[in-house]
């Protein structure tokens, strides 16, 4: 355990020393808040019209906050995310290789796992404070109407699940090369395909289109942003983390055998 | 303390290290010699568990280096050859942070660090952030965190690589002084390093064992009967016959004109006899100029030379 709070409170130091951590959640809550302004803004309009005009009033989903507002800003902050979260982890085992501190790291009394454990959790601390600077979003909310808190809850849980998936496939791909380039790039084509594997959901035969839901990311993002608590997406995002996890490990691990 | 046993890595087909056996006892210093590339870094990677031998076996204190790695990852003090640091953090800040994962007791990291930054010479260096510092402080700060955890064995690739001619002596001043009673394994391919700092040489050459020995006697070995080069001002193939008349002379080999004008010649003697003293008298009393006289010995240099050419010969 104190290796692992070590290697912890060492990661999270340089996050903050090295300006990325500022940088990325500075980028990440400027384009978010431009998401949420457009979004808050268009909403008013439809609801200034729907006043006057009888046809858009009566399209119920338009006017609920929870529909039009807060559903559309949680999709944008997970599609945000997917941009950012891979230059957060590209750094972690690609760095170490290229600087060789992995090999001082690694001929320390400390597990392989030891090491992986703190710099993931390192990580996901980081995505912790930048997700949790967007709670001003529904905090302003709340302030001008009524949303409901139930989807906001989960569709936050959702987030977090989505970004720790992230964070763990980016991890693993970082521990793959010593180019940081090469690692986030990696990173970025991988989320990208689990992102849009619904797309082939449409013509695929039907047996293989459940596969393809239950792989794809966005599908299980949806309902918990819905407000829909379902732990088969909730173990979704814990067996995707796990096994990139373990992947990496091997990844780490893979020194000893390689030739 | 540390035994290595018929050691083989290979990389793919590349075999960098080809059944090296050796052993170091407790609180030896034993210097690790060869040319570049020729598997000193690999044996201690092996060494330090950094990862495992393809075939042979290598212990530390009696525990395996694969098998009960962590054992012997506790009982090494490690400095790769890069120094490897985390440039962004201060000193003090990465000394507590490797000796914390190197398992020293919480409440003496503090303590422990404050007397390993005294040793390495960099206490007014503790709150500068490491990219600042110049390559010799960062060897300290590399030897401080190899040292922190006060280890048994303490394993150093190059340790004086890339420094300038006065960082080189205070850093081998350093690592003669912090040895103490560690067993210590040192690799380099300065060779007067070695005769400074070592009580036993291995020279290894692609990857095999050409020679384990003391440095005096590595000398002894290899070197065969004495020589001596003289500059002389007379008739040389006279003061050649007269040479060779010296009793004990074994050969005179005439090397031609030197740039102050005399006549060079190389005098060799029969191996257990130094007649050096009657090579001026004879001088004298002929009435020539002994302008220069100078013993060849061989030196460390000469006799790695030898060895990796002579084992290269045996090759081909």
């Amino acid at each position: 355990m104190r290796n692992i709070y070590l290697i912890f409170s060492k990661e999270l130091k340089s996050y903050f020393t090295s300006p990325i951590a500022y940088v990325v959640i500075t980028i990440f809550l400027i384009i978010t808040g431009y998401f949420f302004y457009n979004i808050l803004a268009t909403f008013s309009l439809i609801s200034f019209q729907a006043e006057t005009n009888p046809i858009i009033a009566r399209q119920y989903n338009l006017l609920n906050i929870n529909e039009s507002v807060v559903r559309p800003l949680f999709g944008n902050i997970s599609m945000i995310m997917l941009l950012m979260m891979p230059l957060l982890t590209m750094r972690l085992f690609a760095e170490e290789k290229k600087t060789g501190t992995i090999e001082l790291l690694l001929t320390y009394p400390v597990k392989d796992v030891e090491v992986l454990v703190g710099k993931f959790l390192a990580c996901v601390a980081v995505f912790g404070v930048m997700l949790l600077s967007t709670i001003t979003y529904p905090v302003l909310l709340m302030v001008l109407g009524e949303p409901e808190m139930g989807p906001i809850i989960t569709g936050y849980l959702g987030l977090f699940l989505l970004g720790v998936a992230f964070i763990s496939l980016g991890i693993f791909t970082s521990s793959l090369t010593e180019n940081q380039i090469i690692s986030a790039t990696i990173a970025f084509g991988a989320l990208l395909i689990f992102w849009l594997l619904s797309y082939s959901m449409l013509f695929a035969p039907p047996e293989l289109g459940r596969l393809i839901a239950y792989i794809s990311m966005t599908e299980h993002l949806e309902s918990l942003a819905k407000g829909v608590l379902d732990t088969e997406d909730i173990l979704y995002y814990i067996n995707f983390t796990l096994l990139f996890l373990f992947l990496t490990l091997r990844s780490i691990e893979s020194r000893r055998w390689r030739g | 303390m540390i035994e290595v046993e018929n050691l083989t890595k290979e990389y793919g087909d590349f075999r960098a290290i080809d059944g090296i056996t050796f052993s170091v006892e407790k609180g030896e210093i034993l210097g690790f010699l060869g040319p570049n590339g020729a598997g000193k870094t690999t044996t201690m990677r092996i060494l330090t568990c950094f990862f495992p031998p393809t075939s042979g076996t290598a212990k530390v204190a009696g525990f395996d280096c694969f098998t009960e790695s962590l054992e012997v990852r506790k009982r090494i003090g490690y400095l790769p050859e890069s120094v490897p640091l985390y440039l962004e953090m201060k000193v003090k800040d990465y000394l507590e942070f490797a000796a914390g994962l190197k398992g020293v007791d919480p409440r003496e990291v503090d303590k422990k660090v404050t007397k390993v930054m005294g040793d390495c010479g960099i206490e007014q260096m503790a709150g500068r952030l490491i990219k600042e510092l110049s390559k010799g402080y960062r060897q300290r700060v590399g030897l401080a965190q190899a040292l922190v955890n006060d280890p048994e064995v303490l394993i150093l690739d190059e340790p004086t690589i890339g420094l300038d001619p006065r960082q080189i002596i205070e850093i081998r001043k350093l690592i003669k002084e912090l040895a103490g009673r560690r067993t210590v394994i040192l690799s380099t391919h300065i060779l007067p390093e070695v005769s400074m700092i070592c009580k036993r040489v291995i020279i290894i050459n692609r990857g095999r064992l050409v020679a384990v020995d003391t440095p005096d006697n590595l000398t002894a070995r290899v070197q065969g009967a004495r020589r001596v080069a003289l500059g002389v001002r007379g008739p040389v193939e006279v003061v050649k016959e007269r040479l060779e008349a010296i009793k004990g002379v074994k050969t005179v080999v005439i090397d031609g004109k030197r740039e102050d004008g005399s006549m060079g010649l190389t005098v060799e003697f029969e191996k257990g006899v130094d007649p050096r003293a009657d090579i001026p008298r004879v001088m004298v009393n002929n009435g020539w100029d002994l302008v220069e006289m100078k013993t060849q010995e061989l030196s460390l240099e000469d006799i790695f030379i030898r060895l990796i050419t002579k084992e290269e010969g045996m090759v081909q």
